[in-house]
């Protein structure tokens, strides 16, 4: 209701004032509505005794993993968010790239003694190569397809980002082909143990684990060095950073390199949990992970870690603890919808995302 | 007033002509041939007969399409590339395996009026929207792969929901194929309890919802019919309520990459680990499925493949001309299909002494709908109203670790399901 009182006094008042609260009272009918759907739908679902206590705590695990990967293909898109208000839509694809050299490079350790001997030394070997060759991949599309465009009005960058992303799927399936790659089994990491109750998967855990080290040493980086402190000074503003000596290409360079390399983490997790990838991996998961982004507050570091963990929990649990509820049939058909859906929800109710925007005023 | 009177004049004239000019080849042709309610295609001497293919032949699935292309081919040249004294030409459209592909075919072939027939489509979404558009210009549809029930009928008179006049097929109705591995599972596995994963797909629900409903009928519980869609990565979430549901047999009738999830991401289940409890179908006998570790166990169904010495002949032509083994299973009824409109065209077409052929399309239609007792590679045909032609047999074969090969698993047969005679 408080919003009727910012409207501007002119002629048109009496309309507005009497147009406001049906809109008002139509989003809180929406939320109401939405609340009430997702009570009955949990309590009846669990009332039901369907699934036992171990397997919703399963859940919450397969959630909790999954986020992790959109959460670190959030942060590359939330980061070139805050500093150049674009969404860089081929970032899905570098996320792909990096499952793709992760495929290569396991595949071509398994067939070494090191494999056997040393496997997290050799995981670790991968997941350098995937970091470097999608930082490289991100370098590279900064250089050739948004540097020559900067200062141009925003939809033109983003127009690039779709077809950098077409050309990226397409080179990758005419130089690999389009069949599925299998990645190698990793011995270490088959089968699962207990945890506080909770199940989990070996390899779950590593990509818990590794997200988490990763979101970490990230905010590190951006908080507390030289260079994290240029690209928030260039994400306030870009004129005023200039003058201050900081070099505005060169940061922002910089931020599609680290982005880059968290998408290429996120591919090689990608890849050991799924153990297959193809040259559309990319699509589906860039897309969720741009949803998690605004879903967390777009341009907020912490809020694409918070989003993605939102959005693989809202994946997990959701089909079978509302929908199966309600009564829809092939629930988990509808775990998009869901996604998408949560979205919209939580934009009703917060229309800056969870933790909100952090972009400076004056643009964004 | 002189403008006015050449304006009249030559109205007449144009009058004149335009009558004469309807009216001449119609007198002249009353006297040879009439073409039925849905026009007629008319080759003049020298012309080819056209036949329209709609197949796919670009993308995941370009397999399916390439291998009945392959095979109409050669049932060209076994007629000797010649029909009724006219070259034989084909025209191939890609149906991209999806309804967008198959009404871009449809028009592309329903705009040239001298196509005699089409065979195709490779799938089942597309040949809904091919269908429709070929119907309504006359031109009959014989498709070698398409197996949706809702294409045809349910097999007990009801008309299916994207039924058009003009469509039949020489590929088994999902019906059967549901029923056989209903059967195979009930019978043979013992399994009371089953689980159905399909992927929205019509392919995929058709078959899912028909094992479904053999699978009951025969006296087993549904305990769960659930969907992925596609594109999904994680099948975990779904995998659970699988097992909780505690099947002893789980059926998805998909196809890759969602396939692949499943079989590796059900190997962390403890009731879902045994692959033996693991059931696909058709569209994942393919030699990039069965070489995952986690499909050793596996059962699959699919078509038989032919026996006899005629087939023989078609896989050794094959090989010589193409280098290859056939590289799908539905070759062989592509073949029939387009030998079955050959003999129809041969039966209601209409020379006239200059070599000229009519071909009247209703005519056409109803002698391919009247086909009984034809000898195909695939076993005896005999169409039904809504168009199943197939004398359907089903395998169900097994991955099990002595095969390597996509062809060795396909040998691998437990069991073969022919249908009771419906009637």
């Amino acid at each position: 209701m408080a919003r009727t009182n910012l409207v501007p006094p002119g002629p048109v008042i009496g309309k507005r004032a009497f147009q406001l609260p049906v809109v008002d009272g139509f989003l809180w009918l929406v939320r109401i509505a939405a609340i009430a759907l997702i009570l009955i739908g949990a309590t009846r679902s669990i009332a039901s005794a369907r699934l036992s206590g171990q397997q919703w705590r399963d859940l919450v695990v397969f959630g909790i993993a999954q986020g992790s990967v959109y959460a670190l293909v959030a942060l590359g898109y939330t980061m070139v968010y805050g500093v150049l208000r674009f969404i860089n839509f081929a970032h899905g694809e570098v996320f792909m790239i990096g499952a793709m050299t992760g495929y290569f490079v396991t595949d071509g350790l398994a067939r070494t003694a090191l494999w056997e001997a040393a496997p997290f030394l050799s995981l670790f070997i991968a997941l350098i190569c995937c970091m470097t060759v999608s930082a490289l991949v991100a370098l590279l599309l900064e250089r050739v397809a948004y540097r020559p465009l900067r200062g141009a009005p925003r939809l033109i960058p983003f127009i690039t980002a779709i077809g950098a992303s077409f050309f990226l799927q397409y080179t990758m399936a005419s130089l690999f082909g389009t069949s599925v790659k299998s990645y190698p089994e990793v011995e270490v990491l088959t089968g699962s143990f207990t945890l506080l109750g909770f199940r989990v998967l070996r390899v779950h855990l590593l990509v818990i684990v590794a997200a988490l080290v990763i979101m970490a040493g990230l905010y590190l980086y951006v908080e507390k060095t030289k260079a994290g402190k240029a690209m928030r000074a260039v994400s306030e503003d870009q004129e005023t950073a200039k003058l201050m000596g900081i070099n505005v290409d060169r940061t922002i360079a910089r931020v599609f390199g680290v982005g880059g390399a968290m998408a290429g983490a996120a591919g090689l997790l990608f890849g050991l949990v799924f153990q297959n990838v193809f040259f559309l991996s990319g699509f589906l998961p860039g897309i969720k992970a741009f949803t998690a982004a605004v879903l967390g507050g777009i341009g907020n570091i912490p809020g694409a870690a918070v989003g993605g963990l939102t959005l693989g929990m809202v994946e997990s649990m959701g089909p079978s603890l509302v929908l199966v509820g309600l009564g829809i049939p092939a629930a988990h058909q509808l775990k998009d919808v869901v996604a998408f859906v949560t979205l919209v929800l939580v934009l009703i109710f917060r229309p800056t995302g969870i933790l909100g925007e952090r972009v400076s005023e004056d643009r964004g | 007033m002189g403008t006015r009177r050449y304006q009249f004049v030559a109205c007449l004239v144009g009058a004149l002509a335009l009558v004469g000019a309807a009216c001449a080849p119609e007198e002249q042709k009353a006297t040879e041939f009439t073409p039925g309610p849905l026009g007629a295609v008319t080759v003049e001497p020298g012309a080819p007969i056209k036949i329209g293919l709609i197949q796919a032949i670009s993308g995941d699935t370009a397999s399916l399409g390439q291998d009945q292309v392959r095979a109409v081919e050669i049932a060209i040249e076994d007629k000797g590339g010649n029909l009724l004294e006219h070259p034989v030409r084909t025209q191939v459209e890609d149906d991209l395996c999806k309804a967008e592909g198959g009404t871009i075919a449809g028009q592309k072939l329903a705009a040239d009026p001298q196509i005699a027939a089409v065979v195709g489509s490779s799938c089942s979404g597309a040949a809904v929207p091919a269908m429709e558009i070929l119907s309504g210009k006359g031109v009959v549809m014989i498709s070698g792969s398409n197996t949706s029930p809702s294409l045809t009928s349910d097999l007990r008179g009801k008309q299916g929901g994207a039924f058009k006049k003009g469509y039949l097929r020489t590929a088994h109705n999902d019906i059967i194929q549901g029923q056989a591995a209903a059967t195979f599972a009930f019978q043979k596995l013992g399994a009371k309890r089953a689980a159905t994963i399909h992927d929205g797909d019509p392919y995929t629900e058709g078959l899912a919802n028909a094992f479904g409903s053999s699978f009951k009928e025969l006296g087993g519980t549904i305990s769960l019919a659930t969907a992925i869609s596609k594109g999904d990565t994680d099948m975990r979430p779904v995998l659970t309520e699988v097992a909780a549901s505690k099947p002893d047999v789980v059926f998805f009738p998909i196809f890759q990459p969602e396939a692949d999830f499943i079989v590796k991401q059900a190997k962390g289940f403890p009731l879902l680990a045994d692959t033996k409890k693991l059931f696909g179908a058709d569209g994942l006998l393919s030699d990039t499925f069965v070489v995952i570790g986690q499909t050793e166990g596996m059962y699959f169904s699919g078509p038989a493949t032919p026996t006899g010495p005629t087939y023989q002949e078609l896989v050794g032509k094959y090989e010589k001309k193409y280098g290859e083994k056939p590289i799908q299973a539905f070759h062989a009824h592509a073949y029939d299909a387009v030998n079955m409109i050959f003999a129809a065209i041969e039966k209601v077409a209409v020379k006239d002494t200059d070599g000229t052929v009519h071909i009247d399309r209703q005519k056409l239609i109803d002698a391919m709908y009247a086909t009984k007792d034809y000898q195909g590679l695939t076993g005896t045909l005999t169409c039904d109203k809504f168009g199943d032609c197939a004398d359907a047999k089903i395998d169900i074969v097994q991955n099990s670790p002595t095969q390597k090969t996509i062809d060795q698993v396909r040998g691998n047969v437990l069991f073969t399901f022919v249908p009771p005679e419906t009637g």
